[in-house]
């Protein structure tokens, strides 16, 4: 496989929207979404249902049409054809054409992305076994249960060294081995600098395996950046009795909230001198909180507040 | 637009019709009714009337006369077979959502639409030469008659195929399958009944009356096709109507115009850019 992520122009970003806009009639799908991916970014679009998440993909692949805004891939306008070129995509619905063997429907796929004829055997070969379901190539679709049509699916997304792959909530019909092997797929894509853009409700996932990543919720974006600054709360808490006084040598004014005390702004790498501190001071400590919120809190909260 | 995806398509379309055994059904089927009538046909000179044989005369207007019968059934068959093939060729895909990893690659509307298109196209045009020019050559070998232009026929009854495909393809880029279907086969029989009525008309000399023929064959051009196709199928002699055959609708007093030829063309090239505008238009 060649390194799908060579020649990018420096600068550009696989994915660049503008005030993108979807209405359907009168719901608004998507509310004027700004979102940049870098190349080689493994990009998490996080929210709940019916947040525009589907919405957002199919406006980058030409499939529907925006209201208003812009954006490109991988350089191009929305809808122009020759970013697809290096695109693959598994949708949230899946459905390939079971009259066909696997083999077949990926065969087909290579015809369509336009791949050179004399590659087609081994790269339709390489890529059932990328989603393991090599030895079942010659197998009717419509006789794959629903996980193996997903895997397949995954399979058609791969096809070709894609520079960017959008993957639509992947692993909705995969049972827990599944969904860990689409993980280590998503971590092997970027080892090889392929961008990836991962629609999903579940947090796990996206917190395994993203660098970045946006919340969305009604077709708005409540937040987006690296997963770190995301979930950096608000720096550790010690839960501690017996501490007398308000102000901490070398730390200064401290927080309380019940029996937690904090110090604003504190990095959470100062935790161990926090609580020597508190201790030298007569506090007894019972609990220390590194304060890295959970993405599931972090969720939550964003979604509260909007 | 390129070749290369909508071949693909294409390809696939005709791929399709393979896999779902569809060509050997039609096939299979058609030659049992080749096998029948041919028997019939080849009887025709053996009947008596009045004790007597008929004279090969009588023997190859009767052939005609079954002939047009026959004919017009198949036009049926192709008809319906045009509309059930491209119901679900673009509507079904769309429902189904396999459209969406197909039309997430580098490939237009208008392409995926033509190679949908040409792939049930082709071979619709190919069963109807081989079984129009089968029965043909059953006739004239069994009765002697052969129809004065049985290449100009085949043509029409293809393009009353091309018709029904197109139409249906059109409606099938917004309607759903099953609609689209009935809505096209009801079209294409409402535009019969109305293509007798216009016959009628005409041989009673009622404007009114024919005027609805006319605006029939300008609408939906199938019905108006199908004329073009008993006049090359019937012996010359029936043109001249008399007035037993008026109205019916095997009967043809005029042939093909160019001029209609070309709208017949024209209407399906219209129809079919009004597809891919529709389809382009349409999310997945
Ligand atoms: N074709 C459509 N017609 C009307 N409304 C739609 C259509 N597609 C999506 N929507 C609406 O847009 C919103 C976002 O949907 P979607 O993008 O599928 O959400 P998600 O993928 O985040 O679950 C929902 O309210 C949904 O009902
Ligand atoms: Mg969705």
């Amino acid at each position: 496989m060649t390194s799908a992520g060579a020649g990018e122009p420096p600068g550009g970003q696989a994915v660049l929207t503008r005030g993108l806009t979807k209405r359907y009639g009168r719901r608004l799908a998507l509310d004027g979404l700004d979102l940049e991916v870098g190349h080689g970014e493994v990009f998490g679009f996080l929210g709940p249902n019916g947040a525009g998440k589907t919405t957002f993909v199919k406006l980058l692949l030409g499939l529907a049409r925006p209201s208003s805004g812009t954006g490109r891939l991988l350089g191009r306008p929305l809808g122009d054809r020759s970013a697809r070129t290096r695109v693959g995509y598994l949708p949230e619905l899946f459905r390939y054409q079971g009259w066909l063997r696997a083999r077949e429907v990926l065969t087909f796929h290579c015809r369509l992305a336009g791949l050179p004829e004399e590659g087609f055997r081994d790269e339709v070969t390489r890529s059932l076994e990328l989603v393991g379901l090599a030895g079942r190539g010659e197998d009717l679709v419509a006789t794959f249960s629903k996980g193996m049509q997903q895997r397949l699916g995954l399979a058609v997304a791969l096809l070709g060294s894609p520079r960017l792959v959008v993957l639509d909530e992947p692993t909705s019909a995969l049972d827990p081995v599944g969904r860990h092997d689409v993980r280590e797929l998503i971590r092997r894509l970027r080892q090889e600098g392929v961008t990836v853009f991962l629609n999903s409700h579940l947090l796990s996932e996206v917190e395994l395996v993203c660098d970045r990543v946006a919340v969305v919720d009604r077709g708005r974006v409540l937040a987006q950046g690296a997963l770190a600054d995301l979930l950096s709360g608000e720096g550790p808490r010690v839960l501690c009795r017996d501490l007398p006084g308000d102000v901490l040598p070398g730390f200064g004014a401290l927080r309380r909230d019940g029996e937690w005390v904090s110090v604003p702004g504190l990095d959470s790498s100062r935790t161990p001198e926090l609580v020597a501190a508190i201790v030298g001071a007569g506090g007894r400590v019972y609990q220390v909180d590194e304060g890295r919120a959970s993405l599931e809190e972090r969720f939550l909260q964003l979604l509260e507040r909007a | 637009m390129s070749w290369r995806p909508l071949e693909v398509i294409a390809g696939l379309t005709a791929r399709e019709l393979l896999r779902r055994r569809l060509v050997h059904a039609l096939l299979l089927l058609t030659a049992l009714v080749l096998a029948l009538t041919g028997w019939g046909f080849s009887r025709i000179p053996h009947l008596h009337l009045g004790g007597e044989l008929l004279t090969p005369q009588l023997a190859r207007l009767a052939a005609a006369q079954l002939l047009l019968l026959v004919m017009f059934m198949f036009s049926f068959v192709v008809g319906l077979t045009a509309a059930f093939l491209a119901a679900p060729a673009v509507a079904g895909e769309l429902e189904s959502g396999v459209a969406l990893a197909v039309l997430a690659r580098p490939i237009s509307r208008a392409e995926f639409l033509l190679g949908r298109w040409l792939g049930l196209a082709l071979p619709l045009l190919a069963y109807v030469a081989l079984s129009a020019s089968v029965e043909f050559w059953l006739v004239a070998v069994g009765t002697g008659y052969a129809p004065p232009d049985p290449v100009g026929a085949e043509a029409a009854l293809a393009g009353q195929g091309l018709v029904l495909l197109t139409l249906t393809l059109a409606l099938s880029t917004r309607l759903s399958a099953m609609t689209s279907g009935v809505v096209a086969v009801v079209v294409f029989g409402a535009m019969w009944v109305a293509g007798v009525a216009g016959a009628f008309g005409s041989a009673f000399h009622n404007t009114a009356i024919s005027a609805v023929g006319t605006v029939t064959h300008l609408l939906v051009p199938s019905d108006g096709l199908w004329r073009v196709a008993v006049y090359e199928i019937q012996p010359k002699l029936f043109a001249s109507a008399s007035l037993s055959r008026v109205g019916s609708p095997f009967s043809a007093t005029s042939g093909a115009t160019p001029a209609y030829l070309a709208f017949a063309a024209a209407w399906v090239i219209l129809v079919l850019a009004a597809a891919v505008l529709s389809l382009d238009r349409r999310e997945v």
